[in-house]
């Protein structure tokens, strides 16, 4: 997954041209496609025009600051912990060679494996008052409750810190990209200068990594924002717990979307304000990149660093796989049983149809963006991956209402006019489940195909051009050849999110339809934790392949990018 | 015979600015035009209006007296059978070098492409690298590859985009004149768009100079040079510094050097207050003659020193002098003054020191 | 591109799957549960296996469920809703998504309030929330009634989930329908003034923390504690051994009760099929399962609870009727926003 380098324009030509007729036809076909895929969110936006409730007053005389300011804090806090973790780990991991650094530097991927809700769980499970650890330093030490002080785990801190422990991936990945593709020359360059390593880094080496730390933190802050198993259990009342509360509580489902639109826009005027802070840098890589060169550390250093970049991994996976796998021991034999392997088989069914569609589409509009100029198409396009800010439940409703609305309208006209019923040919089958799933983490594909995109210069485009190949051609026999790392980027992270997806938008599935994020989360939701480790055992065991084959695509890819400019 | 290409009073905005204004221009087969100005004169627009990636406002663009261009119609680059050579050289990283020289022939047979493809491998001494990679080929060679690919096809009219603006600048003469070479044995009408003047000069058959948007002279090398028609091209094209003169008559200018006999514009009329055109090879040193000047700058050129004269009368010239001859700064030295063409223009002043880019 | 036409591909296949599954449709209901599938599911093959009726599930919040049928309309293939507490029946019968059911079985076996009186629903089990205290820490002559937990003497010594919770809507729901808005909201402050840490974790948490000495009292559905007695962890069930129950208002309305139900959907297709299995589900047999494996009460009178819910002795619940939960839960949580309890 690259850069989100949207700045990285063509060398010699003024930036736009007029829409040329022959990409009209693809045009049509993204914008289509865009228009599709924005109807849930359109749907949760549109609630805005409904009339409000006089809920409303109460939520604002009440909790509605609550949940915007704790809301706030959790996303200012994850992105800080995902920004400390993620840059200082790739930064290691790029500019310096240390005993291990190899290691790390595929190791640190795996805690996005964990759905941020499971490792809420496990920690809790160790960690707050009741459990193993506090319980022995009661039993060595002789304390009672209130004789000490022990972080608690079930705070707005706690959440901070484990939904960046699971994120920070996000981070570390686009930015130990960026800083591959950045020249080496410029950090010997400021090293001769005589500025230290950490001020090369923030003065050099991070703003012209800008866009990917952007692109990674807006993954972070969209799925910050999502997140509802995490803040539901630890007890911190945000918007997205506050929208379902809205819903499920004072039984409001118009107030609740309305809620969520008023989330999507703030998500939409801050993704809009850094796009507009960034307007006026341009981040061209150097043409020739110098590679290779790191500084090798030893002694204490090298320890320091050992000991920075094993810390996330150890937090973020090894610790919590291994009481999940100490819980499992104890229960697998109750717990797992044939119908584990239905759960496997929908799960990887559902990740693969969910990845493909992605995928597809995400081809379809990047490319869509690339030869349309019309102003309005990025911003047609941007709608449709803003999914991923809305919380699970009020996709399903996107979904659920247009489908249903849809399925009616066409039996009715069927009996109309041919007096035949088709019932409900969306609603309640795999396709609307599927769509959810692809709305919601559109995002993930999209940001990753249009990426690696935008690392083509448009000079490639036009010679295409002028060698004979209209629009639909260029893109297979160009644009797709040379995207193929990106797109596998996009289709592992999509699968890996899939399969962990907290199973909010499962309402929509077809009968007896279970994936393993259903078994998961109902058990813990039933506070049988130990019981649910199996199944999110399974979770994080078919999520870490993918990671694997990401963490060597990048590489590969890394060495092609660098030969290609 | 029909010119290759004829562009008829063609005008078009880009953000709101006149990039191009009335260009007209024609172009022989087989001929090579290069299209010489400073950056943001609208040479790159005109180029792709020419390839169709851009629209006109009005005016006609033909190629074999068939339209292109006019306003509301813009023939899709795909179909025009222009080739175009790219700055960046848009060499495609993921296919050889012989699928990228393939790449524009798929309209010929398998056993066609292959013979093609290895006369335009041929043609650029690569034959044995058909199977490397762009990457694995050095920027000389991917130069030679980004050439041949744009031949292959045997198109139209081949356009070229400052092709050789990442080569070091004493290759780039060296480089232009090879490709030259090549698209002469290729009878190829060629348009090169550059700003530097030596590569135009190696280059080209007739050059057009772009200033805002216009074409202010098409012409000979020799004589956008010599016989530069307007302040700017003298300006830009070669060094050079202004005379104060005055017209006597239709033969005669009254200068610091005394008078001078020649062909005069006959726009000017007697009296009338002028600056004189004097390009350095204009000013040979002479130790003999009489009219001296004071070495102000200089420069070493390698055979020959350039320097910066003050005249008696204040005003600055530049000469050669072939590089035995070393003067200091502040020394007088003695110059006299062998000019062929009398190119004049209105005064203006205080006087620019043409020093191109 | 290979991958452009699978979703084409997906969804003729889908609805050919859909054609093919609606001729099909010989014997068989389809319930749309909010109830876990663990805790439901060995139910429905029970009742597949005597019927040879075929059930089909699926769960989710009851919310969306509901939203679910009202937005399929007329085609939805809801059968059966089931639900985990008496105020989303409700809803869904606000949202005329359900259609009254008149059963002899049904009415002889469920006692009048734990049923709609029009048939509009049918509890399946009864949920109550007692106290929960610490023996060491708490005498049960200390305590009384829900009411006098706002006593000053319980000053952060009181453990209770988040008010997102329903069981704990229900909980101020039945205050407001006793007492009357201002001293629900009294009493909600009070409580939450007392409080021995922000709310947080399920009931199991609330119950543990009890063992482990945070808190001297909980408020937490008595299944809990059955499923953590005879969990497989050591260490839950140490510590639920070391908590007892306490059946609050013996004197006055009774404990706290909350029900599971169930309601025939308004367009179900399978009308017939979907009372059967309503009627299954108050057997005998059934009500015995849940009371055994979910150490949930059985709605059904004469039925004897299991051992262990026979051990936590008799008492008197709330016969409030249920229905007014639902249309109290709203203001239930809008009281709870107003005392700050989170």
């Amino acid at each position: 997954m690259g850069t989100r380098n949207e700045a990285l324009v063509p060398l010699g030509f003024p930036q736009r041209f007029r829409q040329q007729k022959s990409n009209l036809g693809w045009l049509f076909f993204a914008v289509c496609t865009a228009l599709l895929l924005s109807i849930p969110v359109v749907t949760v936006l549109y609630s805005v025009t409904l009339p409000t409730s006089d809920i409303w007053a109460h939520l604002r005389s009440t909790v509605l600051a609550d949940y915007a300011l704790n809301s706030l804090v959790l996303a200012v806090g994850v992105c800080l912990g995902t920004s400390l973790i993620g840059i200082t780990t790739a930064w290691l991991c790029s500019a310096y060679s240390f005993p291990g650094r190899k290691l790390f530097s595929w190791t640190l991927l795996l805690p996005l494996a964990f759905p941020p809700y499971i490792i809420a769980y496990t920690y809790t499970g160790m960690l707050d008052f009741a459990g193993p650890v506090q319980t022995s330093l009661r039993t060595i030490f002789d304390w009672e409750y209130g004789d000490y002080w022990f972080p608690e785990i079930r705070s707005i801190a706690g959440a901070t810190l484990m939904i960046s422990l699971v994120l920070y991936p996000y981070v570390y990945l686009l930015l130990r990209t960026a800083f591959s593709e950045q020249s080496s020359s410029l950090r010997e360059a400021s090293h001769m200068f005589g500025v230290g390593s950490y001020k090369t880094l923030f003065t050099i080496i991070l703003p012209m990594a800008r866009p990917a730390l952007v692109a990674g933190l807006t993954l972070v802050v969209m799925e910050t924002l999502a997140d509802y198993g995490t803040v539901h259990y630890f007890g911190v009342p945000t918007f997205t717990t506050g929208i379902l509360r809205t819903w499920f509580g004072l039984g409001d489902r118009v107030a609740a979307t309305q809620l969520a639109s008023l989330l999507l826009l703030c998500v939409f005027a801050v993704i809009l304000a850094e796009r507009y802070s960034r307007k006026a840098v341009r981040y061209q890589n150097p043409a020739r990149v110098q590679k290779g060169w790191r500084y090798p550390l030893s002694g204490i250093k090298a320890i320091a660093a050992i000991v920075i970049c094993s810390l996330p991994v150890l937090l973020g996976f090894v610790v919590p796989a291994l009481q999940l796998g100490a819980w499992t021991l104890r229960t697998a034999p109750e717990i797992i049983d044939y119908s584990f392997l239905t759960l496997v088989i929908n799960t990887v069914q559902l990740a693969v149809i969910v990845t493909l569609i992605i995928i597809a589409a995400s081809a379809v509009l990047a490319y869509g963006k690339r030869v349309g100029t019309h102003f309005s198409i990025p911003y047609t396009v941007n709608l449709s991956s803003m999914g991923y800010a809305v919380p699970g439940v009020i996709i399903a409703v996107g979904v659920l209402l247009p489908f249903a609305w849809l399925d009616n309208a066409l039996d009715a006209w069927l009996q109309q006019n041919l007096g035949i019923s088709s019932g409900l040919i969306l609603t309640g089958t795999l396709i609307s489940l599927a769509f959810a799933h692809v709305v919601r983490f559109m995002a993930i594909g999209l940001n990753s195909v249009d990426a690696s995109l935008a690392k083509i210069h448009r000079s490639i485009d036009d010679a295409a051009q002028l060698l004979g190949r209209k629009t639909f051609e260029r893109f297979t026999s160009i644009h797709l050849p040379m995207i193929r790392g990106g797109i596998l980027t996009a289709a592992l992270l999509v699968f890996v999110e899939v399969t962990k997806e907290l199973p909010a938008t499962l309402v929509l599935r077809p009968f007896d339809f279970n994936t393993l994020a259903v078994r998961t989360y109902e058990l813990a939701s039933d506070e049988r934790l130990a019981d649910a480790s199996s199944s999110a055992l399974l979770i994080v065991a078919i999520s870490v392949l993918p990671i694997l084959i990401l963490n060597r695509s990048i590489i590969q890819s890394g060495v092609v990018h660098g030969a290609q400019t | 015979m029909a010119p290759r290409l004829e562009v008829r009073n063609v005008s078009l905005k880009l953000h709101n600015k006149n990039t191009l204004q009335n260009v007209s221009l024609q172009l022989e087969p087989g001929c090579i035009a290069s299209i010489l100005g400073p950056s943001g004169c609208g040479k790159t627009t005109l180029l792709r209006a020419l390839a169709g990636f851009q629209p006109v406002a009005s005016g006609e663009i033909y190629v074999h007296e068939r339209l292109f261009s006019k306003a509301q119609f813009t023939l899709a680059p795909e179909k025009r059978h222009i080739s175009m050579m790219f700055q960046d050289l848009a060499l495609f990283p993921h296919l050889t070098v012989r699928q990228n020289i393939c790449f524009g022939l798929k309209s010929l047979s398998e056993s066609d492409q292959r013979a093609r493809a290895k006369a335009v491998l041929e043609l650029i001494e690569l034959e044995h690298k058909g199977e490397k990679y762009p990457h694995q080929l050095s920027t000389g060679q991917q130069q030679r590859v980004a050439l041949a690919r744009a031949l292959a096809p045997q198109p139209e009219i081949l356009l070229l985009d400052e092709p050789f603006s990442n080569l070091d600048p004493d290759l780039r003469e060296q480089v232009a004149t090879g490709v030259r070479k090549i698209l002469k044995h290729e009878n190829v009408t060629a348009i090169l768009v550059t700003h530097d003047q030596n590569e135009a000069f190696a280059m080209a058959d007739e050059i057009g100079v772009m200033a805002g948007g216009r074409i202010e002279q098409w012409d000979s090398a020799y004589n956008i040079y010599h016989r530069p028609k307007s302040r700017f091209v003298a300006d830009f094209i070669g060094l050079g510094s202004m005379l104060p003169a005055t017209v006597l008559d239709a033969h005669t200018l009254d200068t610091e050097f005394g008078r001078l006999q020649g062909h005069l514009d006959p726009s000017f009329a007697c009296g009338e207050e002028v600056d004189l055109l004097v390009r350095p090879d204009d000013l040979p040193h002479d130790d003999s003659s009489l009219i001296t000047a004071l070495v102000e700058e200089k420069r070493f050129r390698g055979a020959e020193f350039l320097y910066k004269l003050r005249l008696q009368s204040g005003n600055s010239v530049l000469c050669y002098a072939s590089s035995h001859h070393d003067h200091q700064i502040g020394e007088p030295i003695g110059i006299k003054l062998d000019i062929e063409h009398l190119v004049i223009f209105t005064r203006q002043s205080p006087l620019p020191l043409g020093d191109s880019p | 591109m290979k991958s452009r036409s699978l979703p084409g591909v997906w969804f003729v296949l889908g609805v050919c799957l859909c054609l093919l599954g609606s001729l099909l449709s010989a014997a068989e209901v389809n319930v749309y549960s909010a109830r876990k599938e663990n805790l439901i599911k060995p139910l429905l093959l029970q009742f597949a296996e005597q019927t040879d009726i075929k059930v089909n599930l699926i769960t989710g919040k009851a919310d969306a469920l509901l939203q679910r049928i009202v937005s399929e309309g007329e085609h939805s293939p809801a059968d059966l809703l089931i639900t985990v507490d008496a105020g989303r029946l409700y809803r869904a019968q606000q949202a005329q998504a359900l259609q009254p059911i008149d059963s002899k079985v049904l009415k002889d076996s469920i006692p009048g309030q734990y049923r709609d009186p029009a048939g509009y629903w049918y509890a399946l089990s009864l949920r109550t929330r007692p106290i929960m205290y610490a023996p060491d820490r708490v005498s049960p002559e200390d305590l009384s009634t829900y009411e006098a937990l706002v006593d000053p003497t319980w000053k952060q010594r009181i453990c209770i989930r988040s008010s997102n919770n329903i069981y704990n809507q229900s909980l101020v729901a039945s205050m407001l329908a006793h007492h009357g808005e201002s001293e629900a909201l009294a009493w909600s402050r009070g409580l939450v003034g007392n409080f021995a840490r922000s709310p947080q974790g399920g009931d199991r948490d609330q119950i543990r923390a009890v063992a482990a000495g945070q808190c001297d009292l909980a408020i937490a559905n008595s299944y809990y504690l059955g499923k953590m007695l005879t969990s497989g962890d050591t260490a839950q069930r140490s510590a639920a051994e070391k908590v007892r129950i306490f059946w609050p208002n013996q004197e006055g309305r009774g404990v706290h009760v909350n029900i599971s139900g169930a309601a025939v959907a308004r367009h179900s297709k399978n009308r017939a099929s979907a009372i059967k299995l309503l009627e299954f589900l108050v057997s005998d047999d059934a009500q015995r399962w849940y009371a055994e494996t979910n150490f949930e009460y059985p709605v059904k009178a004469g039925i004897r609870p299991s051992e262990m819910l026979e051990n936590w002795g008799k008492f008197k619940s709330d016969i409030l009727s249920l229905h007014q939960l639902g249309e109290l839960n709203a203001q239930a949580v809008m009281i709870m926003d107003r005392a700050h309890w989170k």
